[in-house]
């Protein structure tokens, strides 16, 4: 793929929209923790079925139509952390204050002009993850800044939704989660730009402090267009750094849909809207989805052979979009003429399946094998979306896969999906109190100081600025930790323990804080460090680890226990050189009991080794 | 920097706009200047189509949250749409049965009265005399209990009447209305035949119960399932979304036959709970009623204080009934000396019957006749289930 595009000369415009949880003590709507639990956890378990209803312009929203053809039971879980408002049966408790000045101090940042009345509303959601059948959101403010030159048009408070753990099962858990939406105006021109923008607006929202960190606490929707294209927008991008990726693949989507639309006006081609039955054309198959199926149906595609099967992102051909339309009606998925023979349909199978349908071989034919209503919905998706390769790209809401591709998800939603939340009184957000709110520190400008002041390492200044640690960080500093240390433990220590499999998490700040403090006043060795958290992490308290995790091994200490070890063994040294590293390393480390690090010992153990069979020279 | 939208109302000194991108925002009215008045767009309704061929159903509407609006002047929802906008907005019901629709009344079920009861039960009567196999009456749920008791009284009827409403307002998706209504129509052209309540009989929505009128009782303030028969199982449940209908053995089945309305009744009459050092200046307040029900402590009891009150009170010819604030169990003023005092004065004791059901019966027995003794045999005698002979093993 080629990556150099001139994305200036393809007019691309890309907007990014960020949803942020808040850590608040409570929920927007409840008095309910804002906790996150395990769904094997849960107490409780409800089941409802959710409709459309007429919003108030008086139509159904598109979206929430196309969601409402799978008349669906979802079921949900509950927890002894989760109340009756999670469950819809009970209407909210008012605005939490803690999340609305939250995401006010955001606003402020961004350089945002707050809204003097904040009315809560109900946007529509139908698709199970909100138990009411709406999200609740407010807009807060309008009209900030990021970056050079781009327009953050809206910040929004809303209630996070339930998190999916099933099919059409979902946890109440994560629903009610303050949120803070921002979008930016479609004003980023290049996938860098928007991987910067993102990159930005995240680091202002950590700066607050007033945030949840961890995956799954921030997301990414962006939103893309090429000229001649269509606006998409892709939902759920989790990590940032694929952001530009993302970027650039529906760049790449977008333009070989457009080539496909040239092509295909060029042959003349189009979509015959008969649906054929060929279920007794495959009873003798040897595929075993299509003999299992109760109906298989066909659809002609004239003019559009061997373009169905082209690839137009990363492992994503067109007929991939026909068959994610085509799971919206519950099949599986579709098979087309372009990949077949293949999948236990012979070559004798496809020819009479092109001789059933008076095709020929420009042509391409999809086939849907599954229950027959199921099969003919299927159908009629395809021939829709089929039917819209000749005008070029579609206006879609898709969701991110794995490698930064995207899959068709659903219609983008129309304007007409919010009313008023009426059970939530508007509140007025005066000068005075907007005023009173104190902008925090920006990250970035406390890196800068963490190196110019601490003398800390740039790059090193910037990790424990921009980490989860920081308030420890600062706090080990005030009470007198060498700044490398404190960095050093923080990021580099507990990292490594975590990646050992070592719970860092259940080591409390404060506990993080003396065993540091230990360590600076030379109680234990630094190289023990890792070894004494290792012991913090089970749970023992920090003064018995200290003393259990033997007595401070200082450098010198060690260097005097190596001689010592030498000296002991000379013989069996000088008889091997420094081939005996290995084995007196064994047992220099029995001896310190872990309690230093193997690669000090063995660069300590190395120039002592030196030194001894210099000095034993003649 | 300038925002267009479209102004929904003003309120509290704010203008409420809703933005293009569809939020609504409160700003001060001299940040606005006005560019145009739109032309209001007239709904585009559907045509209700019904098959005549199924069972003929009333629905009689009284407003409440089965079909309910958002107000735009104060924010509030409210009870706006006749019984015609229900079939718009549930289609499935056109599959039960054809309706005719009938509204008594739009008033929040907290604004409802005795004169608008009567008005109801003429209405219900009307609609079974006119062929009705059934009928549903739509109503909020706050009062809905006492609304049901007073038709069950005043109305015998040989059809099923149905009274259903919502706990969640109609205009969300989640909302409890569409279940409550198609079950509502469900029980009401089946073989059921006396006043009922139904409702969600548990939080999810796989059923719904339909419970005796005169034995149903809201019980919770908020959730779907809100409604318990007390004392006694459900007469019968619809499964949901089968619609299937079972009725327990005690149910009373439909009957040919005429329906029967007794519709007087004397309004002067109140419901006074009973707490611990309450003055006896209280019930003396209620000089002038007619009937007085008390749901007293325990087994029955009011403190010794309020004896002579009482007993003035019956003397003027007013009949004083006992029931208890503990909702489960059955008054017995023969086992304590204050229960025995209460009896020996003429109170009478009002067995298992829910307080506000003794309120409504008494209200319709008095307005039956004005004899004390006999107003006192009909209020200890079972009429319409409100009695049960044995108590139940649970709460
Ligand atoms: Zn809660």
């Amino acid at each position: 793929m080629d990556y150099d595009m001139d994305y200036e000369a393809l007019g691309l415009k890309a907007g990014i929209e960020i949803h942020q949880q808040l850590d608040t003590r409570e929920k927007l709507f409840c008095k309910c923790p804002t906790l996150l639990r395990d769904f094997d956890e849960h107490t409780g378990e409800f089941q409802r079925y959710l409709r459309a209803t007429e919003s108030e312009m008086g139509e159904i929203d598109r979206a929430a139509q196309e969601e409402m053809w799978q008349m669906r039971r979802f079921r949900y879980y509950t927890y002894d952390t989760t109340c009756l408002v999670e469950n819809d049966d009970e209407p909210p408790a008012p605005m939490n204050r803690e999340a609305l000045d939250a995401a006010l101090t955001v606003a402020k940042m961004l350089g945002m002009t707050p809204i003097r009345q904040v009315h809560m509303m109900r946007k529509l959601v139908i698709d199970g993850s909100n138990t009411s059948g709406f999200q609740r959101t407010a807009l807060i403010a309008i009209n900030g800044q990021v970056m050079e030159g781009c327009r953050i048009d809206t910040l929004c408070l809303e209630e996070e939704a339930a998190q999916r753990a099933g099919d059409s099962a979902f946890s109440l858990d994560r629903l009610g989660i303050p949120l803070v939406e921002i979008t930016t105006a479609p004003c980023m021109h290049t996938p860098a730009e928007v991987q910067q923008a993102a990159e930005h607006i995240g680091m202002i929202l950590r700066s607050t402090r007033s945030v949840k960190r961890g995956l799954g606490t921030i997301r990414q929707d962006v939103n893309i267009s090429i000229r001649g294209g269509a606006r998409v927008e892709i939902k759920g991008v989790q990590e940032l750094n694929l952001i530009a990726e993302v970027v650039r693949r529906e760049v790449i989507r977008q333009q070989h849909l457009l080539t496909i639309r040239d092509e295909l006006n060029t042959r003349n081609a189009s979509v015959d809207e008969t649906v054929h039955d060929v279920t007794s054309l495959f009873s003798g198959t040897g595929s075993a989805i299509l003999k299992r199926a109760p109906a298989v149906l066909a659809v002609r595609l004239r003019g559009y052979g061997g373009l169905v099967g082209r690839e137009i992102q990363p492992r994503r051909r067109l007929g991939s979009e026909y068959a994610d339309y085509a799971r919206k009606c519950g099949v599986g998925g579709i098979f087309h003429t372009d990949e077949l023979p293949a999948y236990g349909i012979t070559a004798d199978e496809v020819r009479s399946l092109f001789e059933h349908l008076q095709a020929d071989d420009g042509d391409c034919i999809v086939i849907i094998a599954a229950g027959r209503e199921k099969a003919e919905c299927a159908a009629r998706q395809v021939i829709s979306r089929a039917a819209y390769a000749l005008e070029g790209v579609p206006e879609e809401t898709r969701r991110m896969l794995e490698d930064g591709s995207t899959a068709y998800m659903r219609p983008l939603p129309g304007a007409a999906r919010m009313y008023p939340e009426t059970d939530v009184l508007p509140v007025i957000i005066d000068t005075e109190h907007w005023e009173s709110l104190v902008v925090p520190e920006l990250l970035s400008g406390k890196a800068e100081q963490f190196a110019d002041r601490l003398g800390l390492d740039p790059s090193l200044a910037r990790q424990v600025a921009f980490s989860e640690r920081l308030m420890i960080f600062e706090c080990a500093v005030d009470a007198g930790v060498k700044p490398n240390l404190a960095a050093r433990t923080l990021l580099g220590t507990l990292t490594e323990l975590r990646r050992d499999g070592v719970q860092v998490e259940n080591i409390a700040d404060d506990a993080l804080l003396q065993v540091m403090l230990a360590a600076e006043g030379g109680r234990v060795a630094k190289e023990a460090l890792p070894e004494l958290l290792r012991v913090v992490a089970t749970g023992v308290p920090v003064e018995d680890a200290v003393s259990q995790t033997a007595t401070a091994v200082t450098t010198d200490d060690l260097r005097a226990m190596v001689r010592h070890v030498l000296e002991d063994r000379a013989d069996f040294i000088r008889g091997r050189g420094m081939a005996a590293l290995g084995a007196i390393m064994g047992v220099i480390m029995k001896e310190v009991r872990g309690s230093v690090d193997g690669e000090v010992v063995s660069s300590v153990l190395r120039e002592e080794m030196r030194s001894f069979l210099e000095e034993e020279k003649p | 920097m300038e925002l267009t939208g479209t102004c929904i109302t003003e309120r509290d000194g704010m203008i409420v706009i809703k933005l293009d991108n569809g939020y609504n925002i409160g700003v001060d009215p001299s940040a606005c200047r006005w560019l145009e008045r739109p032309e209001a767009a007239a709904p585009r309704l559907a045509e209700v189509l019904q098959d005549p061929a199924l069972p003929g159903i009333a629905i009689i509407s009284t407003g409440g949250t089965i079909a309910s609006r958002i107000d735009y002047r104060t924010g509030a929802v409210t009870s706006q749409f006749n019984a015609d906008d229900i079939l718009r907005a549930i289609p499935r019901l056109a599959a039960i049965a054809h309706y005719r629709t009938h509204q008594v009344c739009n008033i929040l079920s907290e604004n409802m009265n005795p004169s608008i009861w009567q008005e109801l039960a003429h209405g219900v009567y009307d609609a079974i005399k006119n062929g009705a196999e059934g009928v549903i009456v739509t109503h909020g749920t706050d009062t809905m209990a006492y609304s049901a008791a007073a038709i069950s009284f005043m109305l015998d009827t040989p059809v099923p009447v149905i009274f259903v409403g919502s706990q969640r307002s109609a205009d969300r998706p989640s909302s409890d209305n569409v279940m409550n209504a198609l079950s509502s129509a469900a029980a009401a052209t089946s073989p059921l035949g006396e006043v009922a309540v139904v409702m969600h009989g548990s939080p999810s929505d796989d059923w719904c119960a339909i419970h005796r009128a005169v034995r149903v009782r809201k019980m919770h303030t908020s959730r779907r399932d809100a409604f318990q028969s007390m004392g006694m199982p459900p007469i019968g449940r619809v499964g949901y979304p089968d619609l299937d209908v079972s009725l327990d053995m005690e149910a009373r089945l439909r009957r040919t036959g005429e329906p029967l309305l007794q519709d007087r009744i004397e309004e002067r009459c109140a419901l006074l709970q009973f707490y611990p050092g309450m003055p006896p200046s209280l019930p003396d307040a209620f000089d002038g009623c007619r009937g007085l029900v008390i749901a007293g402590t325990g087994l029955g009891h009011v403190s010794t204080t309020w004896t002579p009150v009482l007993r003035g009170m019956i003397e003027d010819g007013a009949t004083v009934v006992m029931t208890s604030q503990c909702m489960h169990g059955r008054v017995c003023d023969r086992v304590y000396d204050t229960g025995r005092d209460l009896l020996k004065i003429g109170v009478v004791e009002g067995e298992d019957m829910l307080p506000e059901v003794a309120l409504v019966k008494l209200m319709w027995v008095l307005g039956q006749t004005r004899d004390q003794e006999e107003a006192a045999a009909m209020m200890r005698a079972d009429l319409r289930g409100e009695i049960r002979r044995c108590s139940a093993h649970g709460l």
